[in-house]
């Protein structure tokens, strides 16, 4: 299973929520490979995957916080006109939904890496897999 | 196991308790008549007089007695005896206005101990349990009263008063508390504490009933504690004017039996003081049978209840008021809309995503009075999807739209963001400038 977890966090829409959230992280060690702020009004959800999700899953919950572990995709993308096209189409052809998506590039990768959500995610992993795609393990999120 | 503190008076044939309330009707109309100018003036105002009370119908006769008149003869001009009368007195926060003092003779306090005997016995209470006391001990009439009612039956008291809640755990836990009185929002608060650190009231603590009062709360709430503590959680009735806590429901769980020969009760409608009909609500209106610092007459007490005359299947021949709906004055008015804060309570209980702490914020927009009502997100059922987030604020407005025909906001907070009360929460903020 190629899937990663991603951390889901709570938070209502107020001055200083999101620097609490980096706070607890930073004092706990974690470190924020991608993130994306999700709102809607009065409230929002801040998801993002970190180098150790269980400790920093811990050290939200531990503060108070209502956190939620998702199995989300990390897909590699291309760095090439077309390379999200070739991910989104080969899972549109197969009826597989986007809840959501985000993506993040790091210093040592020479690819970009997309976080996506999924109503399938087995079947997802597979046609994706099949398709040439790759998609990264927890272990090299950890390591990027 | 469910025994009877004082089975000839609980089960009593009900000509023999009426004809008792008679008597006891009849000779504190003129005691008060007789040791009171304040009472004096009343039945004057009203063009009645003490031989003119016979029967128990005849009471009506009589003029109300409120909570305005209690201030306006601040502190003891409604008291029916001397002050060297007097074994002790409570007051009253104050925080709806000018504090309130009530006093007991030694017979009062000997009546209220006799009550609470009975109600604690009728939930299985006795020698044998340990009850941990969490309500406030000092002014507050909470503390001492279940303290001397749970000494009366033989329990073991441990007083912890409210506050310091990760004590209170430690205590139940190393003197194994088998009952807990206190409000029942204090004891969500205890339960959330207890989780933090690590252990479970159902597998940790030997405690089995929880004694809930003070406060009005919902069956939603009583299923809620329930569930999660496995404790059984029982109504706890009783105001300081009628002395402090007094009466509580019978294992049967189904009203809060008030014992007729100590207190005779009416349902009226607030607007108009006349009667409603067995079951209907209305307020709440005390006479005190036997109470002599301070006796009420026809004393409008401002909670809003149901009236049950049926003798209940515990035996007990004796009325039942139905659970609290809130109070006359903790009424919102919101569009022209009463609003309890127990309705909006009735609702969110019911609704397993939610937190067990609500805020409702009253406020003006413009011309347009607006409800919001805070709820918290719980961990456990906490969705990463936004529009799952969406659709749990739409369904918590459309039930709230459907009991209580108005449209409520519903905001989203964190756990923890509403604040968490030792004694009586703040559930109403009302921001709209009168």
């Amino acid at each position: 299973m190629a899937a990663i977890k991603q951390i889901s966090i709570f938070a209502e829409n107020k001055p200083g929520r999101m620097a609490r959230v980096a706070k607890t992280l930073a004092d706990a060690g974690v470190n924020i490979r991608a993130l994306t702020i999700a709102e809607a009004g009065d409230f929002g959800v801040i998801r993002m995957v970190v180098d150790d999700t269980e400790k920093g899953y811990k050290a939200l919950h531990d503060d108070g916080f209502t956190v939620s572990e998702t199995d989300v995709l990390a897909v590699e993308i291309k760095d090439i006109p077309g390379g999200l096209y070739e991910i989104t189409n080969t899972l549109s052809v197969n009826n597989i939904n986007v809840d959501y998506a985000y993506a993040f590039v790091t210093a040592k990768a020479e690819r970009a890496m997309l976080i996506l959500r999924v109503d399938d995610i087995e079947r997802a992993t597979k046609v994706l897999s099949e398709a040439g795609m790759r998609l990264a393990t927890r272990e090299e999120i950890q390591n990027i | 196991m469910f025994e009877y503190w004082n089975p000839h008076i609980e089960r009593m044939p009900i000509e023999d308790l009426h004809k008792m309330q008679e008597e006891r009707l009849r000779s504190i109309v003129r005691y008060v008549h007789d040791h009171s100018s304040f009472y004096r003036q009343r039945f004057r105002e009203a063009g009645v007089q003490p031989d003119e009370i016979k029967r128990l119908s005849d009471v009506t006769k009589l003029p109300f007695t409120s909570k305005r008149d209690l201030r306006n003869t601040y502190p003891t001009g409604m008291f029916c005896l001397p002050e060297n009368w007097v074994v002790r007195y409570h007051v009253s926060s104050g925080t709806t206005g000018k504090p309130t003092v009530v006093g007991y003779t030694q017979g009062d306090v000997n009546m209220w101990t006799e009550s609470l005997a009975r109600a604690l016995t009728s939930i299985g209470m006795g020698r044998g349990d340990v009850i941990q006391v969490s309500y406030g001990y000092g002014l507050f009439t909470g503390g001492l009263g279940l303290h001397y009612g749970a000494e009366r039956i033989g329990a073991t008291v441990l007083p912890t008063s409210a506050g310091n809640t990760e004590r209170q755990i430690e205590l139940m836990q190393d003197l194994g508390s088998s009952a807990i009185a206190c409000t029942p929002s204090y004891f969500l608060y205890i339960n959330e504490v207890a989780q933090k650190m690590g252990m479970s009231i159902r597998d940790d603590t030997k405690l089995k009933a929880g004694i809930f009062g003070a406060e009005p709360w919902s069956e939603g709430t009583r299923r809620r504690i329930e569930d999660s503590t496995g404790i059984k959680a029982y109504d706890i009735y009783g105001t300081s004017e009628m002395s402090g806590p007094l009466f509580t429901e019978c294992h049967l769980q189904n009203g809060i039996h008030i014992w007729a020969d100590l207190f005779l009760i009416e349902v009226i409608d607030p607007k108009t003081g006349e009667r409603v009909e067995d079951g209907e609500r209305g307020e709440l209106v005390v006479t005190s049978l036997d109470k002599w610092a301070f006796p009420l007459i026809r004393y409008r007490i401002g909670d809003i209840t149901i009236l049950n005359n049926e003798p209940c299947e515990c035996g007990r021949t004796h009325p039942r008021i139905m659970r609290i709906l809130g109070r006359t004055d903790d009424m919102i008015i919101v569009r022209g809309i009463n609003v309890f804060p127990s309705q909006v309570e009735s609702v969110l209980m019911k609704i397993p995503e939610i937190g067990d702490n609500y805020q409702i914020i009253v406020d003006r927009k413009g011309p347009l009075d607006v409800m919001t009502v805070k709820v918290e997100v719980t961990e456990s059922t906490f969705s990463d999807k936004i529009a799952d987030l969406m659709s749990l604020s739409k369904a918590v407005s459309m039930q709230l739209k459907s009991v209580l025909n108005i449209t409520a906001e519903v905001e989203l907070v964190e756990p923890g963001a509403i604040p968490r009360s030792e004694g009586k929460a703040q559930r109403v903020i009302d921001k709209r400038k009168v």
